[in-house]
């Protein structure tokens, strides 16, 4: 563990630059596109699915993007990030399809069952991914992405995760679209909006966020689910409003959870993935009680509070 | 705008049954009929919602199906019975996405113009920054009607907007598509369960019975005690109020 002070950068002290672009600018980059990238990736998809308790965790993406790696890694074994990543891409974006094609054919009376349904179907893909691990003695190899963690995070093995930054640009072009297509397939046709297009196109650019994060850094849970609900009890559903605040509080989350997760057993530290999950699970606890509580009234700031008197 | 024997089966059954009708410009025309008599499959047919398994809707010269999504969503609205209430949009948000289909989402000056125009409208101005899953049934309706509004299509189609509205905001929704019609010069073609509903407020009427037509013609015409008897299978008496013809049935 080296120290490297803001001082010595100044100085141009060259060793300093090189651990500061190698390790700890890549490790700062990567956290950001995390943590942007997948509360960006809830949030469409709990748009498209009109279900607030759908996430990449919960709608089998981040395992399908898991199997993906896993093949990869059987049937291409020298593969470089960017093949895997191919393979991972692939998987991830049909593990979401089938999922959502699935809800939509069933379409179930109580929203709770669409996430309950994603997670045993997430629980499926595992399983076979381990299965299929275990048999081949790829577990060892596979771990790395079950639990995310940034701590192999440098320079020339990370760039991939970049590839969130235009695909939330896209997801921002096209909020409105998403927005519509939430809101049905009778009140999209009435707009002219091609529902299927678009439920598959936002699925598609969802999926793909999510897969350039695990093959990257690994699973990541719980921020999809939680950063894109909480931005939503202040600031409502309106994705063009909502989306810089959702990235910009994932990147924040994920910034905190990281210093956490540095700072508790130091000089060592503990994987991002264990500290969001405590983390994650907390505040979805405190989530759903503040649902029960105040059923589903939002906090009112700013504008909105003047005009309406400030309710709840 | 006419429809030319237009079928649709569902499992080989068929739910509408060759329905051929025109449908007046600047009226408002009520679809009405028992439980299952295929209305809404109708409006749905209309509205390209729903595909048909044969016959023909032909809108200002050219089938239906044949327009640009686009293009139709700014001639013809279309407000259906199940809409997502779940999602938190402020009633200014929703009524602003009826400019969709001509700006995609950039609004405009003019946009914005027509949304304050359409929110004073509909006397929304009290809550057009209250989130719509915030709003009593009522309310929501009419944001729902706002949208369709904002839209500023020549035809309006709504599927019972009526339905789980107390008497009097039903009574003032049927008020706003009169309106709408006299005042806006629209066209609105209704899908009413309340029989009253549909003769005090609609200029023509078209009665189903088992995924066909069984009346057509101006409310006069098609509200009498022997045509509601048929069509409904009990007794019925009519009464004239305000020069209407108002039915009870027991």
């Amino acid at each position: 563990m080296l120290d490297i002070r803001f001082f010595d950068l100044l100085t141009g002290s060259v060793k300093t630059w090189e651990i500061f672009l190698i390790s700890r600018l890549p490790r700062l980059l990567a956290i950001l596109c995390t943590g942007i990238g997948m509360s960006v990736a809830g949030l469409i998809m709990q748009q498209l699915c009109m279900n607030k308790f759908v996430s990449p965790t919960t709608g089998a993406t981040i395992s399908s993007a898991q199997f993906g790696i896993l093949l990869a890694l059987l049937f291409a074994p020298g593969s470089t990030l960017w093949g895997r990543a191919a393979f991972s891409f692939v998987c991830a974006v049909l593990g979401t399809w089938v999922f959502v094609w699935f809800i939509q054919r069933i379409r179930f009376k109580d929203v709770v069952m669409v996430p309950l349904v994603g997670i045993m179907f997430s629980n499926i893909v595992m399983g076979v991914t381990n299965y299929l691990a275990y048999k081949y003695e790829m577990t060892q190899a596979l771990s790395s992405w079950l639990v995310g963690h940034f701590s192999t995070v440098i320079r020339g093995r990370y760039e991939l995760v970049w590839l969130t930054v235009p695909l939330v640009v896209l997801a921002f072009v096209f909020a409105n679209h998403f927005n519509i297509v939430g809101m049905g397939k009778d009140f999209s046709q009435n707009l002219g909006v091609p529902y299927d297009l678009v439920l598959f196109m936002g699925l598609t650019i969802a999926a793909m966020i999510t897969a350039s994060v695990v093959v990257v850094v690994g699973s990541i849970s719980y921020i999809g689910l939680i950063v894109p609900n909480i931005v939503a009890i202040f600031k409502g559903d309106q994705i063009r409003g909502t989306l810089v605040d959702t990235a910009l509080f994932g990147a924040v989350f994920v910034l905190v959870c990281d210093m956490i997760g540095r700072v508790v057993i130091y000089p060592y530290e503990l994987p991002i993935e264990l500290i969001v999950g405590v983390i994650g699970s907390i505040l979805f606890v405190g989530l759903l009680l503040y649902r029960l509580r105040h059923g589903r009234k939002a906090v009112r700031l700013g504008k909105a509070a003047k005009k309406t008197g400030g309710a709840a | 705008m006419f429809v030319k024997e237009i079928t649709k089966r569902y499992d080989g059954k068929a739910v509408v049954d060759g329905v051929s009708f025109e449908i007046p410009k600047g009226k408002v025309l009520s679809l009405i009929g028992p439980n299952g008599a295929g209305k809404s499959t109708v409006m749905g047919m209309l509205s390209r919602l729903i595909a048909r398994d044969s016959g023909l809707v032909d809108f200002e010269g050219t089938e239906i199906t044949r327009w640009k999504s686009r293009e139709l969503s700014k001639r013809l609205a279309i407000l259906t019975q199940a809409n997502n209430v779940q999602m938190k949009l402020t009633v200014r948000e929703l009524v602003a996405f009826g400019r969709f289909p001509y700006s995609g989402g950039r609004l405009t000056q003019e946009d914005n113009e027509i949304i304050d125009r359409t929110i004073a409208y509909m006397e929304l101005g009290d809550f057009e920054e209250q989130f719509i899953d915030e709003l009593s049934g009522g309310q929501r309706q009419r944001a729902y009607i706002a949208m369709v509004i904002a839209q500023d299509t020549e035809y309006i189609l709504l599927d019972e907007p009526t339905n789980n509205l107390d008497i009097y905001h039903a009574t003032n929704l049927m008020r706003i598509v009169r309106r709408l019609c006299d005042e806006l010069g629209k066209t609105v073609i209704l899908v009413l369960h309340e029989i009253n509903y549909a003769a005090f407020y609609s200029d023509y009427i078209c009665a189903f019975v088992n995924g066909k037509i069984a009346k057509f013609g101006t409310v006069q015409e098609v509200i009498t005690k022997e045509n509601l008897s048929d069509i409904y299978k009990v007794d019925f008496e009519i009464m004239q109020i305000e020069g209407k013809p108002l039915s009870i049935y027991y």
